[in-house]
């Protein structure tokens, strides 16, 4: 196939195969930004039926239902994607790379996300979702009536699956891709942390796959795992599912970290202070994540010195999140600040996330934990660290990176509305909720009393959910409303790294010769010590590029087809979408496919034209 | 397919499942993948070191396992972990015909293995254990079946690689395939060493 | 690599004296790892097999053979040992950790002992 015939081609059919990881980004994107919203309706409608004592908006089941699906929605497939979607488009760019290792396998990650996340949302019409929590803990969840627990098993697995692809996909990428130059110690921190990430995904999903399979198994075939009756027991869910939970809450931040450290230092115009302390700071943050998972579990009676051990564990991450807060102020230290809209975020995320951190250091007290736990202090804890670093991490990275992923830059008045309203508004919603988890409000209530001190803080926290909405109208409002500035979209923040080396739009093929790095922060090297332009590390050849192909998106309908033959046992079902699947994936196995070059004078024509 | 282009002879290089970029990247990506895998057998190993004592009123390890079947499982599974290993050697010699033959060798090892998996289970089902009967048996079940599971998945990827290749000759492209294919299976052959150990021998020793 | 290779044309040619040497010695090095890992396995066999073995010897016993064999497997059979592996331990050793950590807890800290 030639380079124009990969051009001209249906729209649909063209996202449907892309492998291109700047589409595969903006499709992660999109599928994330989709979801987001339908959890931000789920929760806006929990804070309407809590906005005032006794009411009866939405019913007992129907919280549960709404509850199970924001907690699943947030976490797995709005915060994951999002992230993923910047990772996808910007890490080959900031190491200089072509592509990624596996762009088939980074498509079919794509997929099965959202072909997991759509099978999740299926349950709606089903006959009821899940509603046991996104923690799902057995017996609840296993002695669960109805299918929805199901769909939140098969769900997960398969767009687990799809995480699961896509880190091992930046891992080889980050190490076999990057320019001649970029040594791991000249990476941006965005691809630094989006590494370290990675590999928490590689470790932690798998026990989380498990998790999910004892309990298919156990609700579908009858196994006995949890049944405490055949000898079963009930807590290997919960380390199961913690084992993967609390890695999975650093697999959202550690991004959101590395979004900051390239935030902070563009608009400070200092290089980012301690570079290898903030390396080395996310490398312990990742050990330790997988060493406290048991702080989750601290009233189900593992022992004193067992929780005495996690305890200390936990509070101990509390030393090297403490040194990236004090890098990323000693960075903003004597720096020209500029307050556009993602430093805004970035200046705003310090001070919330640092009350996420406090209150996580109280919750690790064990002998604590037992009067917070399952109160509404842990909803107010987790909102913290979650909203106030890995939202405010993920909007940041929106109003930086959009003018280069999708040609023009949001609007800084509109930008400067949303930022004051949703940080006001977040943290109206949950400052409070700290207090009503101190006065015993209990977390996952459908209603409460009044007359017990709950009725004002509860209102408060509701108005604040309806303020964060009425921004994030402004966000969708702006993102239409800004087309028109298609000016200075290549370098609009005077950068200091390889993404913004490259024209706006990216060419398909990243870099018409792959660049030479030559130090830390590499564009603003070569805009103050050579001649502004990034050096070439090879002579302009042709570029080999991998072809457009469907069987993701077939491989992934597969086992959607699949997981509806084990929903309803119904085995044809089960045969014919694993034939889909496995059919798909012989076909790619068996039939080579070495992809395309473009030819030399259609990369000079690129040039020429200025992209 | 790169078209207009003549068919350049290609030179045997000392490693060809590395020698190109494509090559590298699955070599990497695979071993990566193994690493997650070790986790999720880790998963199920604790699960049922967790559960095994829970029988219940149906048999128990001890009732059930027989050394000398486990142990000529575990021969045979050892036997085709050397068989691709030639199968390797092979290839970096350039010669092709014996890789082939190797890797079928390991291929029917890995069927006699199922087959002896597929009459201990049968036998086990025959002695009271169903997979609903304890958590013990749905422990047991889960760990070794998975774990069989990946046997029979093994068999059948190399499978197709022998018959779709199988007189293309050594290529850039296939080396990689057959080169990740083995290290499959001898992770298989690690994960057995547990099985055998913390599954059985503990099982009838303590 | 040029990008004129053609990826699916048979490769030609021997390998190099100094490939064909090594490859004789790696012949010799595979096969007493496997000798050595039927031992290995029989060792522990025997241990569990026969009465003469107390359990508290034998249980210790055959989980560091365990421990042995599988490190054989990794760095002999799968050339963990090679130059350039470098990610490849730091992957697998992390896997074996994490893993570990699961088994522990899923073996001692499920309620049923209070640590
Ligand atoms: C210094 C850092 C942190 C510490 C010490 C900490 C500590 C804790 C503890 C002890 C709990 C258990 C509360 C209970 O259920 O009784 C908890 C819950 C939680 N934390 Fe953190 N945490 C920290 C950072 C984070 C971060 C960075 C995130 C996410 C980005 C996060 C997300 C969560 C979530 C989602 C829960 C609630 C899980 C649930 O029960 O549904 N935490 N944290
Ligand atoms: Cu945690």
């Amino acid at each position: 196939m030639s380079y124009a015939k990969a051009q001209s081609k249906n729209v649909v059919w063209d996202w449907l195969t892309t492998v291109d990881h700047k589409k595969v980004g903006i499709l992660y994107l999109a599928g994330g930004a989709f979801f987001f919203a339908l959890g931000g309706i789920e929760a806006v409608l929990m804070r309407i039926q809590l906005m005032f004592p006794d009411l009866a908006i939405v019913q007992a089941q129907t919280f549960n239902e709404l509850l199970t699906l924001h907690g699943t929605t947030m976490i797995f497939l709005a915060a994951m994607p999002l992230l993923f979607g910047f990772m996808n488009f910007i890490i080959p760019l900031q190491i200089g790379a072509r592509d990624v290792a596996f762009p088939f396998l980074n498509a079919l990650g794509f997929w099965l996300f959202f072909f997991g996340g759509l099978l999740l949302y299926v349950s709606l019409f089903t006959g009821g979702a899940p509603d046991a929590g996104w923690t799902a803990y057995v017996p609840l969840s296993s002695n669960s009536p109805g299918q929805g627990l199901d769909y939140y098993v098969l769900g997960l697995q398969v767009s687990g699956l799809g995480t699961l692809i896509g880190g091992i996909n930046f891992l080889v990428t980050i190490i076999n891709m990057r320019a001649p130059g970029m040594s791991m110690m000249r990476m941006p921190l965005f691809t630094w942390s989006s590494f370290v990430a990675s590999m928490l995904i590689l470790f932690a999903f798998p026990a989380l796959t498990i998790g999910l399979l004892l309990l298919m198994l156990e609700r579908l075939f009858g196994a006995t795992y949890f049944a405490v009756d055949f000898g079963g027991n009930v807590i290997i869910w919960q380390h199961l599912f913690w084992i993967f939970g609390h890695p999975e809450v650093y697999i959202l931040i550690l991004p959101a970290f590395g979004i900051f450290s390239e935030v902070i230092p563009t608009f400070a115009k200092k290089r980012l202070f301690g570079y290898s302390a903030m390396v080395f700071a996310t490398l312990i943050i990742g050990f330790l994540g997988f060493m406290v998972w048991a702080h989750h579990m601290f009233t189900v009676g593992m022992g004193p010195v067992a929780n005495a051990i996690f305890a200390v564990a936990t509070m101990a991450i509390a030393v090297p999140t403490g040194i990236k807060i004090f890098n990323w102020l000693l960075t903003l230290w004597g720096g020209r600040i500029q307050f556009t809209t993602a430093n805004l975020f970035a200046l705003g995320f310090l001070p919330s996330f640092v009350m996420g951190g406090v209150t996580g250091v109280m919750l690790a007290t064990s002998a604590a934990n037992y009067q917070f736990h399952d109160t509404y202090f842990v909803v107010a804890h987790f909102h913290y660290v979650i909203i106030g670093g890995v939202v405010l991490g993920i909007f940041a990275a929106a109003f930086y990176w959009w003018p280069k992923m999708f040609g023009y830059r949001l609007s800084e008045t509109l930008g400067k509305w949303f930022f004051w309203l949703f940080l006001i508004g977040f943290h109206m919603t949950f400052f409070v909720q700290h207090f009503l988890g101190l006065m015993g409000m209990p977390r996952r209530v459908a209603s409460f009393l009044p007359g017990q001190g709950l009725d004002a803080m509860n209102f408060i926290s509701t108005l604040g959910a309806f303020l964060m909405s009425i921004a994030f109208i402004i966000f969708l409002i702006a993102i239409f409303a800004s087309t028109k500035n298609r000016d200075n979209v290549q370098d609009p923040w005077d950068g200091r790294t390889l993404e913004w080396t490259v024209p706006t739009p990216v060419p398909e093929y990243n870099f018409a010769q792959t660049p030479l790095v030559r130090d830390l922060d590499p564009y603003w090297y070569e805009k103050h010590e050579g001649d502004g332009k990034i050096k070439a590390a090879e002579p302009l050849g042709e570029i080999h590029m991998p072809n457009a192909t469907i069987l993701p998106v077939t491989i992934s309908a597969g086992l959607i087809v699949a997981s509806f033959g084990f929903i309803y046992h119904i085995l044809p079902l089960i045969i014919g979408g694993f034939i889909i699947t496995f059919g798909a994936m012989f076909v790619r196995s068996v039939k080579e496919d070495h992809g395309y070059h473009i030819p030399v004078e259609d990369i000079k024509r690129d040039k020429e034209e200025g992209k | 397919m790169a078209d207009h282009q003549a068919v350049e002879k290609q030179t045997l290089p000392p490693n060809p499942e590395k020698a190109t970029l494509d090559g590298r990247n699955k070599y990497l990506g695979f071993w990566f993948f193994l690493g997650g895998e070790t986790v999720l057998f880790g998963s199920l190993f604790g699960t049922y070191l967790g559960l095994r004592g829970g029988v219940v009123d149906g048999p128990g390890p001890a009732d059930l396992f027989h050394l000398d079947l486990v142990f000529i499982m575990t021969m045979i599974l050892l036997t085709s972990s050397l068989t691709s290993v030639f199968a390797v050697i092979n290839m970096k010699r350039g010669n092709y015909k014996g890789l082939l033959m190797w890797m079928w060798a390991t291929v029917a090892l890995g069927i006699a293995f199922l087959g002896f998996e597929i009459y201990e289970f049968y036998e086990y089902y025959h002695a009271g254990l169903g997979f609903t009967t304890s958590a013990f048996a749905s422990s047991f079940y889960t760990l070794v079946g998975t774990h069989g599971a990946h046997v029979a998945f093994g068999v059948a990827w190399i499978t197709v690689l022998l018959i779709r290749y199988r007189n293309t000759g050594l290529t850039l492209t296939n080396a990689p395939k057959f080169n990740t294919a083995v290290l499959y299976w001898h992770f298989i052959d690690v994960v057995w060493v547990f099985i055998f150990t913390v599954v059985y021998l503990l099982g009838i020793g303590g | 690599m040029s990008s004129h290779q053609d990826p699916s044309a048979p490769l030609q040619g021997a390998p190099s004296k100094n490939t064909e040497r090594k490859l004789k010695n790696e012949t010799r090095t595979q096969l007493i790892s496997f000798i050595l890992m039927i031992f290995i396995t029989s060792m522990a066999f025997i241990s569990i097999g026969s009465d003469a073995v107390p359990n508290g010897f034998a249980i210790p016993f055959i989980l560091m053979l365990a421990g042995v064999q599988v490190v054989l497997q990794l760095y002999f059979f799968m050339h963990m040992n090679e130059k350039g592996t470098g990610w490849i331990n730091v992957m697998i050793w992390s896997g074996l950790f994490v893993a570990a950590l699961t088994v522990g807890a899923l073996m001692f800290l499920i309620g049923e002992v209070k640590y």
